[in-house]
């Protein structure tokens, strides 16, 4: 077990598998000579050679092509969408080819899209979304999430090993700023098992990815007025957990679900939607969703921290929860 | 269409110490135009009778309240729009709701009626705009709460609610039941022994239940069980029982009659008659049948043990669903299976009912149509030795017969020429308790006599009957 960051985490995900497993292989743009935009794969190029490391053109439409090809033919391919904004250029071969094989044909898509995510830097609006919703809308494809260095490790390794094409959702917000312990060698993090961040008794906060850090220090703040938040991190939105967050929901009776995707039909509305159908008699409260607004992300540092859900955005939620 | 402002309309504080007020007569109706300071609402408080007047003018668009309600100070009770030109030709396109339910008290439930499982839990009321800023959170029940509520029998007015304007929390009512708050007094009696009961039509309407004392400190909180004790916390069965004993003693006034039986005859029979019953019936011939059947005979005879009491009238029942009581879950339970019409049954057929409905309560099987509509119970502690006792008389009816242990004793019997001779007979104690209410002390003994008559003279001919 060693301290590392979440991006270290992502990186030994990509290179254990690939020593352990022939089959893998990584595409993508300036994936190789460069190291990627991130520099999640640097070095790789000089370990596994030109054949496993694929710099490829600037076409999003060619590389989730040729990874379902290549999956179809039996290899485990791992590509980089260099921003996740990009990958609606290979919403097509996505949602279309990859995510509907296996219910036409019967075979299996072994593929990965490893998708760097999320805002908080003035990225703008191409740089910065978090376009989960779109593609948990779509039966046939796994959506990964994780937010602890240890998850992206163990939700990369079983991303990889899945049978199905996953989009693995890498929050850059969370790659040098959040530290953690990973375990050495091989980890496993099984899909749809989410991970009670933080337990608590009055309030429950269910989210993903970076927002999970949002929450716990919205927690820490009201913790001090003596309301105690209980955390639920979902790890994988498809599939996703829905007995935990029931339980933690009979638990506390009022709810909070947070994400930094839009508003409307974000994964909240679904996660919300649940709750109200299946733990109705469980609430004391309505169901509240802390989300970014119905807008494009804005470059503007102000704007963008308007945008985005804040710790003082979810404390105010959590107040007016308390206090219903 | 121009919509105008809406200008709620209010309880009035008329004096200091005044917390409520009565809704008197409503002076305008949803729909119509009203100007500022004409009277909108009579109201009637502890201190004063009054008008409101109208703070605007506009056009009624709700009443929360009914004639009759009364309400905290303060509490919205309508809402008037105004800026519109009256609203004269323009009929109200969507109907306007009704007064909501939610400020009206309930209506106190006729005992007889069908038993609500639950209490039923307030109505949210329907929120014009806005979500719940009505001043008056007291009125709206949040899922859980209603649940807990109806969970635990409780009235959720008693509980002290801490959240938005007063709003009983889940909080509140778990910190209500760990200090040991108390059910709600039944206001019906809630399960199986409910006989199903029309009234007839020229029944004057029953009057509502005298509200039972309020069991203010009737429950100290329990806290932990110290060492050598055990905390136990009543499961369904158990407080249903405690609701119904305490409710039934609270009703009727209960006394009970006590005579003693020969049995010495039946006991002969029964020994005579039980391996043919084993054989030709597949039954196990006890003595229970016996004193049913005796029982069913006699109610022909003297009916009014075989009734119900609602106030002033009572309904006698020329029919015999006779209630068997059966201990459960090693005796810490207790259910009461009926015999429908048992008046149509003879000794076989009560004999196979007896048995099949008492294994249906040990196994908790038993059907609703088969805990309900019973007229008369018997219950049968003398199958573990009980002398005497002092039933109490299950809901919606007015008598129970207690059976008693047979026991050899020496007693003096008379022959034929009038010679008396101490003999050593099977003897066996019946308790009757009955609702005093309707059945008097002569009534009873008379009806107990006949039992014992039956019993004694049981007809050696009539196997089967």
């Amino acid at each position: 077990m060693a301290t590392k960051t979440y991006l270290q985490a992502i990186s030994d995900a990509l290179r254990e598998e690939m020593r352990r497993d022939s089959r893998v292989f990584l595409i993508g743009e300036d994936i190789g000579v460069y190291g990627g935009a991130f520099k999640v794969t640097q070095g790789f190029l000089q370990e596994f050679g030109e054949d496993r490391v694929i710099d490829s053109p600037l076409s999003e439409t060619a590389i989730v092509g040729s990874c379902t090809g290549a999956a179809l033919m039996g290899m485990r391919p791992v590509c980089e969408m260099q921003f996740s904004d990009f990958v609606s250029c290979a919403f097509d071969q996505l949602v279309t080819v990859a995510a509907k094989q296996h219910y036409r044909v019967g075979t299996p898509v072994p593929m990965v899209v490893r998708l760097p995510s999320g805002g908080g830097f003035s990225g703008g609006p191409f740089h910065s979304q978090n376009p989960e919703g779109y593609f948990a809308h779509c039966p046939g494809l796994k959506i990964a999430c994780p937010a602890t260095p240890a998850d992206a490790k163990g939700l990369l390794t079983q991303a990889i090993r899945d049978p199905n094409p996953v989009l693995y959702f890498e929050h850059k917000h969370l790659y040098r700023r959040i530290k953690g312990e990973v375990p050495d060698g091989e980890h496993v993090v099984e899909f749809g098992k989410a991970r009670v961040h933080r337990e608590g008794t009055d309030l429950t906060v269910v989210t993903y990815g970076a927002m999970v850090y949002t929450a716990e220090e919205a927690a820490d703040a009201v913790s001090k007025d003596g309301t105690s938040v209980e955390i639920v991190d979902l790890r994988t939105v498809t599939p996703w957990d829905r007995q935990a967050v029931l339980d933690s929901v009979a638990k506390t009776s009022k709810v909070i679900v947070l994400h930094e995707d839009t508003h409307t039909s974000g994964f909240g509305a679904e996660i919300a939607a649940t709750i109200a159908e299946e733990a109705f008699e469980q609430l004391d409260a309505p169901v509240v969703r802390v989300t970014a607004p119905d807008a494009p992300i804005p470059f503007s540092p102000p704007l963008e921290k308007a945008f985005l859900p804040q710790v003082a955005d979810v404390v105010a939620a959590i107040e007016k929860l308390s206090a219903y | 269409m121009a919509t105008g402002t809406l200008v709620d309309v209010v309880m009035p504080q008329m004096g200091v110490s005044v917390s409520e007020g009565t809704i008197t007569r409503w002076a305008k109706a949803v729909g119509e135009t009203i100007e500022a300071d004409e009277t909108i609402v009579e109201i009637s408080t502890d201190k004063v009778d009054t008008e409101v007047p109208s703070p605007a003018s506009g056009v009624v668009r709700e009443l929360y309240a009914g004639e009759g309600d009364t309400v905290p100070v303060n509490t919205r009770i309508a809402v008037i729009e105004t800026g519109g030109e009256g609203g004269g030709g323009e009929a109200p396109a969507e109907a306007p709701p009704a007064a909501p339910e939610a400020a009206a008290p309930a209506p106190a439930e006729p005992a007889a009626e069908a038993a609500p499982e639950t209490q039923p839990a307030p109505a949210a009321p329907a929120e014009g705009n806005g979500n719940g800023h009505n001043g008056d959170g007291r009125t709206f029940v949040s899922p859980v709460v209603a649940r807990m509520v109806a969970e635990h029998g409780l009235d959720v007015s008693a509980i002290p609610g801490t959240g938005r304007g007063g709003r009983v929390t889940k909080k509140d009512v778990q910190q209500f039941i760990d200090a040991g708050g108390t059910a709600a007094p039944a206001q019906a009696p809630e399960v199986h022994d409910v006989p199903h009961f029309a009234p007839p039509p020229e029944a004057p309407a029953p009057a509502p239940p005298a509200a039972p004392a309020a069991p203010a400190v009737e429950v100290a909180a329990l806290g932990q069980a110290g060492p050598g004790e055990e905390l136990y916390r009543f499961n369904t069965i158990r407080k249903v029982i405690a609701r119904h004993m305490r409710h039934s003693l609270e009703t009727a006034a209960q006394v009970t009659t006590v005579i003693e039986v020969d049995m010495t005859g039946v006991v002969n029979l029964r020994k005579k008659w039980k391996p043919e019953y084993q054989s030709r019936y597949g039954v196990n011939l006890t003595y229970v049948p016996f004193v049913a059947r005796a029982t069913i005979d006699a109610i022909g005879r003297w009916p009014w043990v075989n009734a119900e009491v609602h106030g002033e009238s009572a309904l006698i029942k020329k029919y015999v669903n006779l209630g068997m009581a059966v201990a459960v879950d090693d005796a810490k339970g207790l259910m009461v299976p009926v015999i429908q019409h048992a008046e149509e049954k003879n000794l076989v057929g009560l004999s196979r009912s007896v048995i099949e409905l008492a294994d249906k309560a040990r196994t908790k099987t038993l059907s609703p149509d088969e805990m309900s509509g019973g007229t008369f119970t018997i219950t049968n502690p003398g199958v573990f030795g009980a002398l005497i006792g002092t039933p109490i008389i299950p809901e919606g009816q007015v008598a129970i017969l207690d059976v008693e242990a047979i026991v050899k004793r020496p007693v003096v019997v008379t022959d034929a020429h009038g010679n008396d001779a101490i003999a050593i007979r099977h003897m066996m104690f019946l308790c009757l308790s009955y609702d005093h209410r309707l059945v008097d002390g002569a009534y009873a003994a008379q009806f107990m006599a006949q039992v014992k008559q039956n019993l004694e003279s049981w007809d050696e001919n009539a196997f089967g009957l």
